[in-house]
């Protein structure tokens, strides 16, 4: 069966490769800082089921000192110029787009048909995991398609590949982070703390301003925590469940809902969604804040219609008494 | 209360542009040891997470793809062809990819679109060839917030599409949550009231994409005929 740790083997590979290549960059300071970096996570991905949580821990620990204390460089990039690219692309036309687009489309079909494929009776790849499994698939025939039409060298790809995750340095390993800094938080109970916060020092006998702190403490918990996920079991918890629904009569589903998206709405103006909101940042060439400097407007404006909706709907609707 | 300080921990850091991952490092200490956590504790439960999250990272893969394809001049490409489309602008081309990613994600294909796979080699390039072709050339600022807006319109179309598909994350999330508080209630209900919420983001993200184009075209004007 196809896993996600076979998938976690081919990015291993990759990552030792870009070390490998950073470690012989002459044109780059700090080359060893770059090759210990993206060996860490490399070894992250080979070694990180088999070497225990602790040992885990002093790897990323690793990662932390190399990335925040600036040992990351960049070397001077062989990126071929403009007028070649414009020359290749002529040359090349519109068949450049069918590589690109085999990603996509091989995780739209894998998703769609490997979900339940059975080979001899086994299943083909875990079903739970389909969605990688199938990009990761993707990858690998977009880049067989590539390299047999292009006929670059061999170390090409793995050159352009290092060019970008060097553009990106150790923003690249963010949302990881941040993922494990709220399960940290989770240990801690700042969830419990923050329900408290909410409804010691909120009046809480209106339904309407019961409906606009839910939505507001949604959006404002998933700012902090970069995922509406973790803010939802918390203040669904403390004041969705207890006072929208039972105490208000108020409609779950449309509570649940709308209260989700609101959380949506945070997640769209904090760097803590370092995927959605830094990642592209640093691969657009971007100041850090600049995505969600476009997104702010847009999610300032939706939360309050979040809210009108809600205090419309969940309360009309509510047929659950 | 004290577990909170690794929130404000992290905000200070942001507030203040800390490199992200120190940030990150303290408000991890300062939560788990205020939790009366050891730090070996802190330090294996963060390198359990990291590790269980693997999954976030693996979208790189496509990197060397997309790198050997960029090499043989996929934006310029994207780029020409975007500009032989006359009533292309950089707004009325954002808004026809927030609609298509909005739909397909509604739909569950969620995975057509993302940054380093669409964003970065072709909305983006497109985006600005787009600008180009109407305004002429433009400064590194424009170009910037043109690519900013780009990633913007993904992150939305994703966002307030993928709720209304019945078997995404986030429905299955909320309807275990309120399963074990002993609440029913039915995919298709959730999914049925994403849509309005949805319907208003198209509207308020689509209309400010529509702004950007009347900005864009301010400020070419403003370029052209300099200030006395």
């Amino acid at each position: 069966m196809i896993t996600l740790e076979t998938v976690y083997v081919v990015a291993g590979i990759m990552f030792a490769a870009f070390a490998v290549l950073s470690a012989k960059d002459r044109t780059n300071a700090r080359r060893f800082g770059n090759a210990a970096f993206w060996g860490l996570l490399a070894a992250s991905f080979l070694f990180g089921s088999h070497i225990g949580d602790l040992a885990n821990g002093v790897l990323v620990s690793g990662l932390i000192l190399i990335g925040g204390c600036g040992f990351l460089g960049r070397g001077q990039s062989a990126e071929i110029d403009f007028a070649q690219r414009s020359a290749s692309a002529a040359r090349h036309g519109n068949r450049l787009f069918v590589p690109a687009l085999i990603i996509p489309a091989t995780a739209l079909l894998g998703t769609l048909l490997l979900k339940n494929a059975t080979v001899a009776g086994a299943a083909l790849v875990d079903p739970k995991q389909v969605t990688v499994i199938s990009l990761a698939l993707g990858v690998v025939i977009a880049l067989a398609v590539a390299v047999l039409w292009l006929r670059p060298r061999a170390v090409v790809p793995l050159q352009e590949g290092r060019r970008l995750i060097d553009a990106i340095g150790w923003a690249a390993v963010l949302p990881q982070m941040l993922a494990s800094l709220g399960a940290i938080f989770a240990l801690a109970g700042v969830g419990r703390a923050v329900g408290t916060l909410a409804t010691q020092y909120i009046p809480l006998d209106q339904p309407l301003v019961v409906v606009a702190v839910y939505c507001v403490g949604m959006a404002a918990f998933t700012a902090v925590m970069g995922n509406a996920f973790a803010a939802f079991p918390v203040m669904t918890a403390a004041v969705g469940l207890p006072l929208i629904v039972q105490k208000f009569g108020g409609n779950p589903a449309i509570m649940a809902s709308i209260g989700m998206l609101s959380g949506f709405c945070g997640t769209l103006v904090t760097p803590m969604a370092a995927n959605f909101n830094i990642v592209p940042a640093a691969l657009l060439d971007l100041d850090r804040n600049a995505v969600i400097r476009a997104q702010l407007p847009t999610a300032t404006l939706l939360l309050p219609v979040n809210i009108i909706l809600m205090s419309l709907l969940v309360f009309t609707f509510g047929a659950h008494r | 209360m004290w577990p909170l300080l690794g929130v404000a921990f992290i905000a200070l850091g942001f507030a203040l542009r800390l490199n992200p991952l120190l940030a990150i490092a303290g408000a991890a200490l300062a939560s788990g040891l205020a939790a009366h956590l050891t730090p070996v504790e802190i330090l294996s439960a963060f390198g359990k997470a990291f590790n269980e999250n693997r999954y976030v990272s693996v979208v790189f893969l496509v990197l060397p793809v997309i790198g050997l394809l960029e090499r043989a001049g996929l934006q310029e490409r994207a780029r020409t062809l975007i500009g032989r489309v006359r009533a292309a602008t950089a707004g009325r081309l954002l808004l026809t990819y927030l609609l298509a990613r909005q739909v397909s994600a509604s739909l569950g294909l969620t995975a057509l679109g993302g940054h380093p796979q669409m964003v970065r080699p072709l909305i983006a390039p497109m985006a600005e060839a787009a600008a180009e072709r109407s305004l002429g050339q433009m400064d590194e600022k424009t170009r910037g917030h043109i690519r900013a807006h780009s990633a913007a319109a993904d992150n939305i179309g994703l966002f307030f599409g993928e709720d209304i598909f019945i078997a995404i994350g986030s429905i299955l999330l909320i309807r275990a949550f309120l399963a074990n508080s002993g609440v029913a209630v039915q995919p298709l209900e959730l999914s049925l009231w994403a849509i309005p919420t949805a319907i208003a983001a198209f509207l308020i993200h689509g209309a400010r994409l529509l702004l950007l184009d009347r900005r864009l075209a301010r400020g070419a004007r403003n370029r052209a005929e300099p200030a006395p």
